[in-house]
């Protein structure tokens, strides 16, 4: 490895690992401006990683995989529709109650796969490009969860400010009175954002086993999807400060991780040193949150 | 045939209770279908846990009424933070900084000479501070930027586990292994077994004080919750916190006032289980008591008292998980339970009826 791209590497797996995270915060964006919140995500990623990982062991197929992720999560997500929008169910108790119960599948059925290897998804590079320093890895060697998670964020951009759809969708979540009197089916609308969140996290979880870390070992989100609902009040509503979240957030753990084995800063040689880098994406999500919060009140005081 | 749904008023309680349990029996053969797809025999793997969490004489009901009590401690203190609409769903992280002050009082911060009558008081006091310590920064974040208590209280369950796998891997560490000492004999809560000798048939149970604590900190929440001054306040900051305010509730103090109380319970619960169970700090001490209390509160309606009788059912079913050997079974069991309580809300809100009609019926 060539020394001297150190940062062209660090970006480029930084890249790699905020995908993930803004993939589930692109579904859960859809979810909540239709006005479903779903707090499963966490669970859902970890039942779709195993059975995404699983389906492809059996086929030999990463791409079966994630197909099976995907409807896994969707199906998760109907669950929670059904509690939530059918039955009139409390919101943050169906979406708690779903992340146990997809932690639980995972463990359960993954037991048999821990540690295995399976087929993953294939890497994308220009080797002449990927020479570049800086800017040739990030830009043109990658995994397709890189390309496939940018691709998405502008898919639901536009599907969200550019389609009648997400109008409609965003109608029946700001003001479903409204928009039932405007003759839109709000349960319609709010199941159909709950099912798109669902896929988006079942393809989030996928892409975890498939892609970026390749394999299924218990409760391998460490708190991922949580980071994503976080992302979620950072972006706004808006896609692209997802992206931007989830990148920043996938190279803070990357730098973290390679901070622990640079020999020349003083302080980094504490070998207990990795306990408390381990901590800072958590605390880092409630700082933004925070600052977010902060930023909001600020502004309502300025609207008075 | 089609359904028919009317409108209905409130539920008497017993109706409520009703619907409650014919939801949990709808989650158990929901459950019961998943473990089928897992190759697990439901109805052996059912009636093991119910062996080993119930029906097993003397020592299932000691073993459940030893995971019941940080069930009964967190839960009651989910309940009440969930009534001022407060979901502090982090007790797992204030239960596990509980535990690791109650450690610190036991075996390295005081003497190990100090009596038992000042030692274990100093434990829970520790414990019980550190996790309220831990609830306020979601609690004040809240009251004063509306941040999510939920995502931030949930982020520090994640900060309180690094923080104790530092404590247990390298300054508290025993010899190099991943777990602290033995407490002195001064430090543990003394269990029903400890009186074998003058008591034979005491011998293996290993039911300990923290049983007596529990209940009597469900009691003092009962009475806070339903009978108080601060328990209206939370219900109406509950209800409606934009009139509570109105009505001069200090929205900001009551906040921090139920998040505490409630970090305090689980962080109770935190120094109990390492001075009644584990006599030591060691990774994964709980089995995520802090979240299957979310669990536990909600299906007794934010009741303390149903708190208390849920939460040893609760404690059934974690023996019983553990007896067949895999903590996924009761998750998955929990958040079966859970989604179909929630779904039969339908039947809450709805008179729901079978109609026949001819199919010339408008």
């Amino acid at each position: 490895m060539s020394g001297h791209d150190a940062l062209g590497v660090l970006l480029a797996a930084g890249l790699l690992s905020g995908a993930p995270m803004l993939l589930a915060a692109l579904g859960e964006i859809f979810s909540e401006r239709a006005g479903v919140l779903n707090l499963g995500i966490e669970g859902m990623m970890l039942a779709s990683a195993m059975s995404g990982f699983a389906a492809a062991s059996a086929t030999g197929s990463a791409w079966i995989g994630l197909l099976a992720g995907i409807a896994t999560g969707a199906a998760l997500a109907a669950i929670h529709a059904f509690d939530v929008v059918i039955c009139g169910g409390d919101q943050v108790v169906s979406g708690l109650a779903l992340g146990f119960f997809a932690t639980g599948v995972s463990s359960v059925l993954g037991g048999g796969l821990v540690g295995k290897a399976g087929p993953t998804l294939p890497e994308f590079a220009s080797p002449a490009l990927a020479q570049i320093a800086v800017i040739g890895r990030p830009l043109f060697q990658w995994n397709v969860v890189v390309p496939l998670s940018a691709l998405l964020a502008v898919t639901a951009w536009a599907l969200l400010e550019r389609t009648r759809f997400g109008l409609l969708a965003k109608a029946a979540g700001e003001a479903p009175v409204a928009a039932r009197s405007l003759g839109v089916s709000v349960p319609a609308q709010r199941i159909a954002g709950a099912l798109i969140g669902g896929a988006m996290a079942g393809l989030a979880g996928a892409s975890l086993s498939l892609g970026v870390t390749p394999g299924w070992v218990d409760n391998m989100t460490a708190g991922q999807g949580w980071i994503a609902i976080g992302l979620v009040v950072f972006s706004r509503g808006k896609p692209w400060r997802a992206a931007l979240g989830a990148f920043l957030f996938g190279f803070l753990r990357r730098a973290l991780l390679d901070l622990q084995g640079v020999e020349w800063l003083p302080l980094f040689k504490n070998p207990n040193l990795g306990y408390f880098l381990a901590m800072i994406p958590y605390l880092a999500t409630i700082l933004v949150l925070a600052a977010e919060g902060a930023a909001r009140s600020r502004h309502t005081a300025e609207d008075r | 045939m089609r359904l028919e749904f009317a409108p209905r008023a409130r539920l008497s309680g017993r109706a409520d209770a009703a619907v409650t349990a014919a939801g949990a029996a709808a989650g158990l053969v929901a459950a019961g279908v998943v473990m089928a797809a897992a190759g697990l025999p439901p109805i052996e793997a059912f009636r093991a846990v119910f062996r080993a969490g119930f029906f097993g004489g003397a020592f299932a009901l000691s073993d459940t009424a030893v995971k019941a009590i940080p069930l009964i401690l967190c839960g009651v203190g989910c309940a009440a933070a969930f009534r001022a609409n407060l979901w502090n769903v982090g007790a797992e992280g204030q239960l596990l900084l509980g535990a690791w002050a109650a450690t610190g009082v036991a075996s390295f911060w005081t003497p190990a000479a100090l009596s038992a009558w000042v030692k274990l008081p100093l434990m829970m006091l520790a414990g019980g501070v550190a996790g309220a310590l831990w609830a306020l920064i979601p609690a004040y974040l809240k009251a004063r930027f509306r941040v999510s208590e939920i995502l931030c209280s949930l982020m520090l369950v994640y900060v309180a586990a690094q923080w104790n796998t530092y404590w247990i891997y390298s300054p508290w560490s025993d010899r190099g292994f991943q777990l602290t000492p033995l407490f002195p004999d001064s430090a543990c809560l003394p269990r029903l077994a400890d009186y074998a000798e003058r008591f034979p048939s005491l011998a293996g149970l290993t039911v300990h004080a923290g049983l007596a604590i529990a209940l009597a900190l469900a009691a003092v929440y009962a009475v806070l919750m339903l009978r108080s001054r601060w328990g209206l306040a939370w219900s109406a900051i509950g209800d409606n916190p934009r009139a509570a305010a109105a009505a001069g509730l200090s929205v900001m103090r009551h906040t921090l006032l139920v998040m505490a109380l409630s970090g305090v319970a689980a962080g109770l619960a935190g120094a109990i289980e390492v001075a009644g169970v584990a006599h030591r700090l060691q990774e994964r001490f709980s089995p995520g008591f802090g979240f299957t209390a979310i669990a536990v509160a909600w299906l007794a309606r934010l009741n303390p008292w149903a708190t208390v009788v849920v939460a040893f059912l609760f404690g059934g079913i974690l023996v019983g998980s553990k007896a067949i050997g895999s903590q996924g079974v009761s998750n998955l069991l929990q958040g079966a339970l859970l989604l179909t309580v929630i779904a039969f809300e339908i039947f809450r809100r709805w008179r729901v009826r079978v109609v026949r009609s001819r199919k010339d019926a408008s």
